[in-house]
């Protein structure tokens, strides 16, 4: 308990690294994932192809491998400096895209298909039927499987220790090996941030889901 | 659904289409000359990047990493199945305490990171199973048939896989049962069986059909979570490859991870398959819709402490 408090500031600092580094993350992915899926419903073969191929591919990969490739690869590729953190980011992002692709596809998906048909039937365009009718539509259907995009995201930023960013993950496992006797608590400690966070994003999550209700 | 986005396309439609396939694919094109351009002028198409991959010894510590994966993902998936059924029969249960037991474990590890997890393990018990394993034999055995002695890791990385799928197993377990129609269990109970016979004789076994896309899929999270072994120093399939590419003569990490990911995505992607494939069977032979992972409740929602009890269906939205 002692080794805990006496830490708390380096933990609480692993704390923010881990926010930092989600929040950058998601904001990759949800650009991403966007641009991903609308794609994937377009009636353009290609571009299809490239956000379903994306998809397969991203989604049957384990991260740790996409670190490793971006960590380990991509400095290879002739770009110098230490960039870990950064090339941390881009691998969870381009990771969490893939799952926020299929979280919007599956909302769109959900929207009754009248809607689509009636939109089309008084004469809007596929952009402004996704615009207008779908996509407000398919927001609310949507938040429940974002949230849990995002809360697996947060979750996943801890693999990132094994690559040396000091983020919550590793001052646990730091703090551990050098209070053996301390372990529980540790552990305990740092299990806790993640479930705040965890519950925060889900708490977040039902708020709008509540909000945005509509009896039908 | 995409199809009713758009209409079928006019002539102008068509050839608008047709302009935005081949710009796209133009986009495309370029995106992959770039890549590959880049890669070639960093030398990553040299053949000593690539013919590792023909040396006999590479090519065998690689397979041995991959049946080190392989083994985790058995065991591990075999594991949270007991534990998935056991707290999931829990969360269904008519005694409150039991249910309340497995509502706190179950929603616990399912917000606790895995790695967390693994590494908690790892760090308080990885040597005391080494040696438990050291003193049984197992060990030798590993050895010998080339595997990973790293056994203490094996098992945290077992047992971290068991406590997190295990969890969102039980959840997939809840949802399956009380997908079953109401009126199943209050024929059951009606005609005199005991809970525990409606859950084993009536519930299951219809529920068990709705839930096998969900398994599967739970199984692909598995095998790929498997690669956390790789915090832990356990000799799976990542690992192996990394430790090969990080040979300073060599360093293909990049041909390495080319490698690796196609032999993952052929793995998964044919689960996954199966996977939709067993939910359009469900869909064509019964009237339960098949459970869906992604709908199961978010992690903390704890009006499901309630509404398991009252066998309401889960508040999928």
């Amino acid at each position: 308990m002692r080794v805990l408090l006496d830490n708390l500031p380096s933990l609480l600092e692993g704390f923010g690294k881990t926010l930092g580094l989600s929040a950058l993350a998601a904001l990759i992915a949800l650009v991403l994932g966007t641009i991903l899926a609308a794609c994937r419903v377009s009636p353009i073969p290609t571009l299809r192809g490239m956000g379903t191929s994306y998809v397969n591919v991203v989604r049957n990969t384990p991260l740790v491998l996409l670190l490793v490739l971006f960590v380990f690869g991509i400095p290879q590729l002739g770009i110098t400096g230490d960039h870990v953190f950064a090339l941390c980011v881009a691998a969870i992002g381009c990771y969490a895209a893939a799952f926020i692709c299929e979280a919007l596809r599956s909302g769109i998906n959900s929207v009754h298909p009248g809607q689509a048909e009636a939109a089309r039937a008084i004469g809007l365009t596929f952009t402004q039927n996704l615009q207008l009718i779908i996509l407000p539509q398919a927001f609310r259907a949507v938040i429940p499987p974002l949230a849990n995009v995002f809360i697996a995201l947060v979750k996943n930023t801890a693999i990132v220790e094994a690559f040396g960013v000091t983020e919550a993950a590793y001052q646990m496992d730091s703090l551990i090996r050098d209070n053996p006797n301390a372990l529980i608590w540790v552990f305990v400690g740092a299990a806790l941030g993640y479930i705040i966070i965890v519950f925060a994003i889900s708490g977040v999550a039902r708020m709008f889901e509540r909000r945005l209700a509509v009896a039908r | 659904m995409s199809n009713v986005l758009f209409d079928a396309p006019g002539p102008k439609a068509r050839a608008r289409q047709r302009m935005f396939t081949i710009v796209g694919a133009v986009v495309v094109a370029v995106i992959v000359v770039l890549v590959v351009y880049k890669l070639n002028s960093a030398g990553q198409f040299e053949a000593k990047m690539w013919d590792v991959f023909l040396n006999p010894n590479v090519v065998r510590t690689l397979v041995n990493g991959l049946i080190n994966t392989i083994i985790a993902a058995i065991l591990s998936i075999i594991l949270s199945l007991i534990f998935g059924a056991v707290f999931g029969a829990m969360r269904v249960s008519a005694l409150a305490p039991l249910r309340w037991i497995s509502t706190i474990v179950v929603e616990l590890f399912r917000a606790i990171p895995l790695v967390l997890l693994i590494l908690f393990v790892f760090l308080a018990y990885s040597q005391d199973m080494q040696k438990f394993f050291d003193t049984i034999g197992l060990t030798n055995v590993f050895d010998s048939a080339g595997l990973s002695k790293n056994l203490g890791a094996l098992a945290s990385l077992v047992v971290g896989l068991t406590l997190y799928n295990g969890s969102v197993l039980a959840e997939i377990f809840r949802a399956g049962i009380n997908s079953v129609p109401k009126g199943q269990r209050e024929a059951a109970m009606s005609i005199g069986m005991r809970s525990g016979q409606t859950l084993r004789l009536i519930l299951a076994p219809q529920a068990i059909r709705t839930m096998l896309p969900a398994i599967v899929s739970q199984a692909v999270v598995a095998l790929k979570d498997t690669s956390l072994g790789f915090i832990i120093a356990y000799e799976e399939f990542v690992r192996t490859g990394q430790l090969i590419a990080a040979n300073p003569q060599l360093r293909n990490y990049i041909p390495m991870a080319i490698v690796l990911m196609t032999v993952y995505v052929a793995i998964n992607y044919s689960l996954s398959k199966f996977a939709n494939y067993l939910s359009t069977r469900q869909r064509r032979t019964t009237k339960l819709a098949p459970v869906n992972a992604d709908q199961i409740a978010l992690p903390g929602t704890v009006e499901t402490l309630v509404d398991s009890a009252a066998g309401n269906p889960p508040t999928a939205s």
